[in-house]
């Protein structure tokens, strides 16, 4: 048993630490504040001039074969200075269902440029009437010539105002059980069958409703074999699952200890004295640490060849859920102040009032709490599966 | 990072598992109370090296195990509800053999060579009685702070037993005057720090182990017993909540081994950390037991059913230094010293 990160991912954290810190200018920060949306060309190609678009993959697919506590560093300290890194993630999942499933084409054409942030690919999954049960999808395609036509709707499809492509889950068979029929496509976005329509969360992030209406892809395209999506999704969901916020708690609690060491309360004493402040900040440290360590033992179970699993969806459940809790606890403690919005259209990124906001998605979105409590409860303890 | 044990690390759990499971099964556990010692149980760990393991190399009949090497001892030691203060003694053995003094070393060699049962004072004395010091009702000595000066007194007629909700060996023991110490000055209150911040290491590891045992009781159960026609695991409203304990579970762990591991590997984090382990190792050890008695439905609170010997320790182990939301501003205190340097 060994905690330490080794001598190169102390490096990477060193070395993360003075890039942001140049490359993460205030323009930057403010002009992801306004737009709501976190992917930003220039950024992007700073992180490729260095390689740190998709560091832990073979570099015969453009990486550097960095070991996942490497690669996880690296994450923590982009997610701690809350850097735009939404489009180049969800591409990453996508073009990692790519390497495992995708002709040789598929990769030759998509995995370069993924990986040298050239291309956004958006993820097109969940629909107006799914929620979480994205095997529920309506969304049509139905073979035309030598590809596909799609129809229908896409819900909370983050980043396709800038996407290339969109990784579409549509039902290729109604009639059948509703896993059997689903396939799995890359569609591009450059046509008239593709309509965004924006939709912004409450803590000021951009997302989209995507219509398609009789939007073509060529066959060359789909991923996976026809009416096999449910496989391809089996595998996307795993990279999807593998992230934690224990780097988002860190932020507020540099924020709560900034507040509690630079108020002073009307006894001429600094309000992280009180002893609810203080019992507060004990133990939102301790939170942000244990989902840390939960963060880092899903690289750790990734880096010894297996799919962290069960391990993944412990760590988005507890570092999403502590998140929420401290989020609601700190807004208590901060008084009436803590209402105040500074900046529009949300609060000062980090602030408190921020993170109420920010906090609530984290819950739902890459698969909700309840999602992840019964992948526990079924593959982890061995509990009947249960709806 | 790698989370998996040495080979050496798995055979002392192996080694450890065993022995408890043969000198501590539940039977044992329930015939040592209320008192919670048993003597049997505590001959076998002291011949099997378990108090000497934590003294360091260097000094005599040290064994020198990690603080890491004790906790997954710990671990085994709170899995099986052990009825002897094993981490009590590992503490002051460790503090008496940092003393080098002859006083020290000859009680060191009375643990090592007789089984001499030595324990700690969790907390300062008030008004000269040292309140609720575990393994106090059964050892021959605790080692106590008094002011600037550390003591190591025997214990006789001036302890008293109490009875408590964990059937632990707790006992208040007053302070007669004109004792020597065993150590005086600034280092006193170092080596004082130094025992606790281990202890809560240690005992954050037992807390886990006793957890993991109840999780799994409650798992077990789940599984068997059925309701309106259907295993009681199927429903959402049960299996969710322990999908929430075993995510709480391997982070209080994976705390607890962090915490151990940091005191050689990161010592400026170490007192922070220790704390951090016993304040979520006791809330999440609190929260388990909790679910797991409650779905056990009425059976949970009979006697007859072993959920409960879990359930009171889980509350009566960690409160005897102090509950988490102290703890919690301990925490705060000493992310505040470390930013100081």
């Amino acid at each position: 048993v060994d905690f330490s990160l080794g001598h190169d991912a102390d490096a990477v954290r060193i070395e993360a630490r003075s890039f942001l810190a140049e490359a993460l200018t205030p323009e930057l920060k403010a002009r992801m504040h306004r737009t709501g949306t976190h992917w930003n060309p220039d950024f992007t190609q700073r992180l490729r001039e260095r390689g740190w678009i998709a560091p832990g993959w073979e570099e015969e697919f453009g990486g550097q074969g960095w070991d996942p506590l490497q690669v996880q560093v690296l994450a923590e300290e982009l997610r701690f200075a809350f850097a735009p890194m939404y489009g180049i993630s969800t591409t990453l999942t996508a073009a990692s269902a790519l390497r495992h499933l995708g002709t040789a084409k598929q990769k030759a054409e998509v995995l370069p440029r993924a990986v040298r942030g050239e291309i956004v690919i958006a993820l097109g999954w969940t629909e107006p009437e799914c929620g979480s049960d994205l095997a529920a999808a309506k969304t049509r395609a139905v073979r035309d010539r030598d590809g596909w036509r799609i129809n229908g709707q896409k819900m909370f499809t983050t980043n396709a105002h800038v996407a290339d492509y969109i990784f579409v889950l549509a039902r290729t068979n109604p009639d059948v059980p509703k896993h059997d029929g689903l396939t799995t496509f890359l569609v591009p976005t450059d046509q008239p069958g593709v309509e965004v329509q924006e939709l912004r969360t409450i803590s000021g992030e951009r997302t989209n409703i995507v219509f398609f209406g009789d939007a073509r892809v060529p066959d060359s395209y789909r991923v996976g074999e026809v009416d096999k999506g449910w496989s391809v999704m089996g595998v996307a969901l795993t990279y999807e699952r593998t992230y934690a916020h224990g780097a988002d708690s860190l932020r507020l609690l540099r924020t709560a200890e900034t507040w509690g060491e630079s108020t002073i309360d009307d006894a001429g004493r600094t309000v992280a004295e009180d002893p609810a402040v203080s019992a507060e900040i004990g133990r939102t440290a301790t939170e942000a640490e244990v989902a840390l360590l939960l963060g880092r033992r899903t690289a750790w179970v990734a880096e010894t060849g297996k799919l962290p699993g069960v391990e993944g969806s412990m760590a988005k459940l507890f570092s999403s859920e502590a998140l929420v809790r401290q989020a609601e606890s700190w807004f208590g403690l901060l008084g009436p102040d803590a209402v105040r919005c500074s900046t529009e259209p949300v609060g000062e990124p980090d602030s408190v009032e921020e993170m109420i906001r920010f906090a609530q998605a984290s819950t739902v979105y890459g698969g909700t709490s309840e999602i992840q409590r019964g992948i526990i409860a079924h593959r982890g303890l061995g509990l009947p599966r249960s709806r | 990072v790698d989370l998996q044990p040495t080979p050496e690390q798995q055979q002392l759990v192996d080694a450890f598992r065993s022995l408890y499971a043969k000198e501590s099964a539940l039977e044992r556990v329930r015939s040592a109370e209320p008192g919670g010692f048993d003597a049997d149980l505590w001959r076998t760990l002291s011949d099997s090296g378990a108090v000497t393991m934590a003294i360091p190399e260097e000094r005599p009949y040290g064994g020198g195990a990690t603080l890491l090497d004790l906790a997954l001892v710990a671990e085994q030691h709170g899995r099986h509800l052990a009825p002897a203060p094993l981490i009590e003694a590992q503490v002051a053995a460790r503090l008496l053999s940092e003393l080098e003094s002859n006083a020290s070393d000859e009680l060191l060699r009375q643990v090592a060579e007789s089984g001499r049962l030595v324990t700690i004072a969790l907390r300062r004395p008030r008004a000269g009685v040292a309140r609720l010091v575990p393994g106090a009702a059964v050892a021959s000595e605790v080692v106590v702070p008094e002011g600037g000066r550390l003591l190591c007194l025997p214990l006789d007629a001036n302890r008293r037993p109490v009875a408590n909700l964990g059937c632990m060996q707790l006992a208040d023991v007053e302070l007669p005057t004109g004792i020597d110490p065993v150590a005086t000055g600034t280092r006193v209150s170092q080596l004082w720090t130094t025992a606790i911040d281990e202890w809560m290491a240690l005992s954050a590891a037992a807390l886990v182990g006793l957890a993991a045992r109840a999780l799994e009781l409650a798992v077990d159960y789940v599984k068997e017993r059925a309701a309106f026609g259907v295993t009681v695991g199927t429903f959402q409203a049960v299996a969710h909540r322990l999908a929430d304990c075993a995510t709480a579970l391997d982070g209080a762990r994976l705390l607890a081994y962090e915490a151990a591991w940091a005191q050689i590997h990161e010592p400026r984090r170490f007192p922070e950390l220790s704390a951090m382990s016993f304040a979520f190792a006791s809330q999440t050890a609190r929260e388990i037991t909790y679910w797991s008695m409650h779905f056990h439905g009425g059976y949970g609170v009979m006697v007859e059913y072993d959920i409960q010997l879990y359930f009171r320790r889980a509350r009566a182990w960690p409160a005897v230094l102090a509950d988490p939301g102290t703890i919690y501003q301990w925490i705060a205190d000493r992310r505040r010293a470390r930013r100081r340097g």
